[in-house]
């Protein structure tokens, strides 16, 4: 009765995890293959890498002044764009969260919508709004809103609905309607998680709105781009400095307060 | 002389829950104005459901329940509220909002009885603000008043839920197994404060109780349950501890 029962040969001879492997390799191997991707190229190019390296060796640091502005203008668009869309996210993972909205239409539509703004990658948004709205961080600020509308709602209502039952029935039984229960049963719970995922997504989206400028959606970016195409690599090195010097910053800083935080 | 018209009632009522389970069967129950009405019987018997169909936490699938001569079962929104303003619940998880302060936690009590903005906004009147240090005062509990709730220890929070719940100033009280995960001290101090409501403010208290010799102890009214039916019901002058045996008997024991 009490034996060890035999393995399966499937299990004893790890089948599952050998097809997984090979199946995997040979979806590399044709990929490689049918994109043309050509290894001796890229190695025969390094060469040409390592001058380009040498001539950003020599920054122009005269340029420095230039590039402060638009930098502070990168980390206001990040900022402004993220407060945006995390207001207009927050009543929205409410009412995706499956523990507050019982009805699975009001939750099926919302997260449709949400899914639908997830899909939109954010330079598709850039060059979108640069069309609409025009050159300048205007553009900017709405693609990061947008950009961060989608990433915050869900990271929310992910966040909403993994919080304790206990004090929402408490609630209900004490009388409290939707909107009471929300403030003073689920905020509590959620906030910290809140704001720490605001930060996160400042966070990216300060990098993000590095690259924002290239469709000329204002910030760096743009200098970023006129540097490069005027082949000032000496220029191209300083902003890169400063951009890896900023993001070092906020990264660190936003991991200490959610650190903090959690 | 007319006789007296019971505080709750419960007219054939039949709950089944849409997965198919029982809850409860054909249950004719009368409680009257200022009893302490015990709830025994195994688990999964139908206590939780009994105590819950009361303030409209589960809706009943026959028969029908009044209070104080209204029938609840059509009650919906704004109305539903009210009514569980004035019922107030207490949980075998205590179910307090821990990351808040004790003082908030109590006057959560009281959010059904303030407009929404207000509430939201936190505006509570000053009365109510010194009746939640009195509530607190009440459960022994005046100095934590500014603590983080998940500070305290379990028999504290219990008796922070009693003190949301005297901010109701309810007219029933329904207490779901509220010493179940409490030690032997704390419990009498928990089953104690229920009973203090119970006498000074005349507050009807239905609480559902494992254990048989606190049933002895602080029931005016033990009822028994058993697979959804009501098998036993008999005021505490009555109750003979072979009772019991009849109540928690396997529902395949049964001849």
């Amino acid at each position: 009765m009490n034996e060890i029962p035999k393995r399966t040969i499937i299990q004893k001879y790890h089948v599952r995890g050998i097809l997984i492997t090979v199946i995997l390799s040979l979806l590399l191997i044709f990929s490689s293959i049918m994109t043309g991707v050509d290894w001796s190229e890229f190695f025969s190019n390094l060469g040409q890498f390592f001058a380009l390296l040498g001539r950003m060796a020599n920054p122009d640091w005269q340029y420095l002044n230039v590039v402060v502005q638009p930098i502070i203008e990168t980390i206001q668009m990040a900022l402004l764009g993220t407060t945006i869309g995390t207001a207009v996210a927050i009543p929205f993972a409410f009412l995706a969260a499956r523990n507050l909205v019982k009805s699975l239409l009001v939750r099926g539509v919302t997260r449709f919508v949400l899914n639908l703004v997830r899909t939109l990658p954010d330079l598709l948004l850039a060059a979108l709004f640069v069309a609409i709205v025009g050159i300048g961080p205007t553009a900017g600020v709405w693609t990061l809103a947008i950009f961060s509308f989608g990433m915050i709602s869900k990271l929310f209502y992910e966040t909403v609905e993994t919080i304790e039952k206990g004090p929402i029935e408490a609630l209900r039984a004490a009388g409290a309607n939707k909107i009471q229960i929300i403030v003073f049963a689920v905020i509590p719970q959620v906030i910290n998680n809140f704001i720490s995922y605001f930060l996160y997504t400042f966070e990216i989206n300060v990098r993000a709105s590095t690259v924002l400028g290239y469709l000329g959606a204002g910030g760096i970016g743009v200098f970023l781009q006129r540097s490069l195409s005027s082949f000032r690599y000496d220029q191209t090195a300083v902003i890169i400095i400063a951009i890896l010097i900023v993001v070092v910053i906020i990264d660190s800083l936003s991991n200490t307060l959610r650190e903090r935080l959690l | 002389m007319m006789t007296k018209q019971p505080l709750i009632s419960f007219k054939n009522v039949s709950k089944i829950y849409n997965n198919g389970t029982v809850g409860l069967k054909k249950v004719n129950l009368d409680i009257f104005q200022g009893e302490f009405v015990v709830i025994v019987g195994l688990s999964g018997a139908g206590k939780s459901t009994l105590l819950r169909t009361i303030n409209k936490m589960h809706n009943i699938t026959d028969g029908d329940i009044t209070i104080n001569g209204e029938s609840i079962t059509p009650l919906k929104g704004k109305k539903l509220c009210k009514l569980r303003s004035c019922i107030g619940m207490i949980f075998q998880n205590f179910n307090l909002v821990k990351r808040s302060s004790v003082l908030r936690n109590v006057l959560i009590g009281r959010v059904g009885y303030y407009p929404t903005w207000k509430s939201v906004l936190g505006i509570f009147s000053p009365e109510d603000k010194k009746k939640a240090a009195t509530a607190l005062q009440r459960v022994n509990l005046a100095e934590k008043i500014y603590a983080r709730a998940d500070e305290l220890s379990g028999g504290q929070q219990q008796r922070v839920a009693i003190a949301r719940v005297f901010m109701q100033n309810p007219k029933i009280i329904l207490a779901d197994e509220p010493v179940a995960s409490l030690d032997p001290l704390t419990t009498n101090a928990i089953m104690d404060d229920l009973k203090n409501l119970n006498r000074e403010f005349k507050m009807t208290v239905i609480v559902n109780l494992h254990s048989v010799p606190l049933a002895l102890k602080y029931a005016d009214r033990i009822i028994g349950l058993r697979a959804g039916e009501l098998v036993y019901d008999k005021t505490i002058t009555e109750v003979s501890e072979q009772d019991f045996k009849t109540i928690y008997q396997e529902e395949g024991a049964i001849r």
